[in-house]
């Protein structure tokens, strides 16, 4: 052991407990300043890696929202139906949409068989074809009806009832309706075999109310089941039930895109965990001469860890910022590239990513001081 | 001498070159990985969508209009047209065999059901003829299709009839409206049957009766019909080409349209295949299933982005720290009287080799790693093809060369005796 005066002890016991603030600042500083090179790679490393994992956690935690809104696409995932093929409420609609309250939509069916001038029966459906536009994305249609007495009639239907675009009579319980063909519609299911026309005119006809209400609800899967009980309390008469394919496919779908993005998440964020502690540990073991020096001229191990740790913690706050607003928007561009939609910044983030960020700096500095602080500083100034 | 150089630096160094390995090894095993699974992850997706149910309907070419509400079929479709069960097996002898995950064929038939004790006591339904999972065989293939792959969402209390039985299935609104239980045997227009089970559906179904297609035959009198015919397939969103109609279609534009998975195509097979048929999409299925697989897609393909850059910066940040490290060999070599080339040569040849041999180590985990999430996630293989070797590679070796460049510049310029005696 080197001799060490009580003095130097004194003074070294004094530095390791008082805060000498300022030069321990002008330290942190001037080792910074004085190794550009390295100390922008280390940050560069950190910025990097806090990015990549700020817009993967970023994604992850947004992407189930932005799927739920491509499953709404799929239509309807809650049907009201009446009981025992009667009309519901007048008011049915709007108590549906009331409760909705912007967080989906609605479409209202009334259904009768008519049957054309040749005697052919078809379905007839009253609709609000505005709220079906919305609901029912996929629908191919040539053109919707603006105008009253207009229809709107399946590819199947068009072929037996209007073969040539021209007006045509229905006939419903010995009353008859003169409509012109709008467009068609083609869908591949039941809608193909089908005539559509507006709501008023329907009920002007036949004086048959809808029976239906389509809703296509968004939310989780909970906010999904309380608005079903919700329906269900404010239409007693009808029956509420759960498009189950819809939505069972749509919580499949989710759950395993979920898992996929997880395992890739895990696998990207640990990655760059590494670079940075291989990035880090190689920095600070390229100064160990200064280490040795500060050592030599009296700093205690207490210090010299609590400097290279409030070096690298402070490296890991700065590169986890810069980080964050980086990742921040390579998310956001993420969003607008794909789902052609804004991905909101989650400030419960950056709490995240931060410590873990100090933590790994951390972890990178402490490994290799304690390997340095068993060598003695005479070894490492001659470079051995 | 070059070649001993390297050698030697890989013999006395095992430490270091172990750790840059390691970070060239981990770096590809994640790249691997998630292009496999980026790769895939749309033929996993589609099968996962097939929950949504069939995504192409078959039926005849002259058929008559439906007339149903509801799945109550007003009108007796017994003038219509139908296929033949026979035809059913060569779905599978399309050029896209492969995709169709199943299918399920359907014969809706008007019967009358005796209720006891209510006075003259007879209900008309509607009863749905079909597989339950059929063993068909098409050439020497066999296997097993019907509703209850396609229509996946479908649940039974009591027991799935045998397709071979006359047993069926009772829609779960139909049954409270019936005095019978699982296991009574009923009269059905002149048939007796045993109910097995009640079919709980959310829609149509659940005020229908649900039987074997040969039983549905068998009460209409005409063996062997089939009124239409769900697929399930798996498809490539469409795109332009897609829409494209196919007679307007020439020489290789054709072949590439009737090469591609688009459902247009598959539907334009199946309508080869069977005679006398249409076949469609089903819009509502078809065309929401490539929306959302384009967007999950394009996601993985974005994280994937993200994965490589993050592997890209873990191997050049390994490769720098390594080749630091050795500034007292780069001023001992030129000392000696290397020249800049010899000992960048050196440097690069070792960080080949190096990429190369972590490339391999890395390609070989992340096949087991881009496996094993298959297996945990999708309960299915993800294959990495072979093809993806040689490109893994070579993307290793640049980013190795690239990442180590600047360290390998810095390092030659030095002058040797700063570089002996330590100081940078």
């Amino acid at each position: 052991m080197r001799p060490v005066s009580p003095f130097a002890q004194k003074l070294s016991a004094s530095r390791a407990t008082g805060p000498h603030s300022s030069m321990f600042l002008r330290m942190l500083v001037r080792a910074a300043v004085l190794r550009r090179g390295r100390a922008a790679a280390a940050l560069f490393a950190m910025v990097v890696a806090a990015a990549v994992a700020t817009a993967v956690l970023n994604l992850y935690a947004d992407v189930q929202a932005k799927l739920r809104g491509e499953f709404r696409n799929y239509g309807a995932n809650i049907i009201v139906a009446s009981k025992d093929g009667a009309s519901l409420p007048a008011d049915a609609l709007a108590r549906v949409e009331s409760l909705l309250n912007g967080r989906g939509i609605a479409a209202p069916f009334a259904l009768v068989v008519a049957r054309a001038s040749s005697g052919q029966p078809v379905v007839v459906a009253g609709t609000d074809f505005e709220r079906v536009r919305q609901l029912d994305h996929w629908w191919s249609v040539t053109n919707w009806p603006a105008a009253s007495h207009q229809a709107l009639i399946g590819m199947r239907a068009r072929s037996a009832i209007s073969p040539q675009q021209q007006p045509f009579d229905l006939t419903f319980s010995g009353r008859t309706i003169n409509l012109t063909p709008a467009g068609t519609v083609q869908t591949g299911a039941a809608e193909d075999n089908r005539i559509y026309i507006s709501l008023p005119d329907f009920t002007a006809w036949t004086g048959i109310l809808p029976s239906t209400i389509e809703v296509a609800a968004s939310g989780t899967p909970e906010e999904i089941a309380t608005t079903m009980r919700e329906l269900t309390q404010a239409l007693p008469s009808a029956e509420v039930r759960p498009v189950r394919q819809i939505v069972e496919g749509e919580a499949r779908v989710l759950g395993k895109t979920r898992a996929t993005l997880f395992a890739a998440s895990a696998l990207i964020v640990l990655t760059a965990a590494l670079c940075v502690l291989s990035t880090l540990m190689g920095w600070v073991f390229d100064r160990r001469k200064d280490f040795a020096m500060m050592k030599a001229l009296g700093a205690s191990g207490r210090l010299l860890s609590g400097f290279f740790a409030a070096e690298a913690a402070s490296l890991g706050a700065v590169g986890s910022l810069i980080g964050y607003v980086v990742g921040i928007g390579l998310a956001a561009w993420i969003g607008r590239v794909n789902f052609h939609a804004s991905i909101a910044p989650r400030f419960s983030v950056l709490p995240v990513v931060m410590v873990a960020s100090i933590a790994v700096t951390l972890l990178a500095a402490i490994i290799p001081i304690s390997l340095l602080r068993r060598v003695q500083p005479a070894v490492i100034l001659r470079g051995e | 001498m070059f070649a001993r150089l390297v050698y030697e630096s890989f013999r006395r160094q095992k430490r270091r070159k172990l750790l840059a390995g390691a970070a060239i090894t981990l770096g590809v095993t994640v790249a691997t990985a998630m292009i496999a699974v980026a790769t895939d992850i749309g033929d996993k997706i589609s099968r996962e969508l097939r929950t949504i149910g069939a995504n192409l309907v078959v039926t005849p070419q002259d058929e008559a209009l439906d007339v149903n509400i509801g799945g109550v079929h007003l009108q007796p479709p017994s003038d219509s047209a139908y296929l033949s069960e026979a035809d059913l097996p060569k779905i599978k002898g399309i050029f896209w065999h492969n995709n169709i995950t199943a299918f399920a064929p359907m014969l809706p038939v008007n019967v009358t059901v005796d209720i006891p004790g209510s006075s003259g006591g007879k209900k008309e339904v509607t009863l749905l003829g079909t597989y339950f999972a059929k063993q068909v065989s098409y050439g020497k293939q066999g296997f097993v299709t019907g509703v209850r792959k396609t229509h996946s969402w479908w649940r039974v209390s009591g027991a799935w009839p045998a397709d071979h039985s006359s047993d069926l299935l009772i829609g779960e609104r139909l049954a409270r409206t019936l005095p019978y239980k699982v296991g009574d045997e009923i009269a059905l227009s002149g048939h007796s049957v045993k109910i097995a089970g009640i079919l709980s559906t959310g829609s149509a179904e659940d005020d229908q009766i649900v039987a074997p297609l040969a039983l549905a035959q068998a009460i209409l009198g005409k063996p062997g019909a089939v009124r239409r015919i769900y697929v399930s397939a798996i498809t490539k969103p469409e795109d332009a080409l897609a829409r494209r109609d196919p007679r307007s279609l020439t020489g290789p534009m054709y072949d590439r349209w009737y090469c591609s998975p688009y459902p247009q195509s598959i539907a334009y097979q199946l309508q080869e295949a069977i005679p006398h048929s249409h076949a469609e999409q089903i819009r509502q299925v078809a065309q929401n299933e490539g929306a959302v697989l384009t967007k999950i897609e394009g996601l993985f393909f974005l994280v994937t982005l993200a994965a490589l850059l993050a592997s890209a910066l873990a191997v050049s940040a390994a490769m720098a720290t390594a080749i630091f490290e050795r500034r007292g060999e780069v001023g001992l070599m030129k000392a000696l009287g290397a020249g800049k080339m010899a000992v960048a040569s050196i440097f690069f040849a070792e960080a080949t080799l190096l990429a190369l041999i972590g490339g391999v180590a890395g390609f070989a985990a992340g096949s087991v790693l881009a496996r094993q999430i298959g297996r945990t996630i999708f309960d299915s293989q993800i294959s990495v093809q072979p093809v993806l070797l040689p490109v893994v590679l070579v993307i290793a070796v640049l980013v190795t060369i690239l990442g180590s460049a600047t360290s390998i510049r810095g390092a030659v310029s030095l002058d040797p005796v700063y570089a002996l005696r330590g100081e940078l």
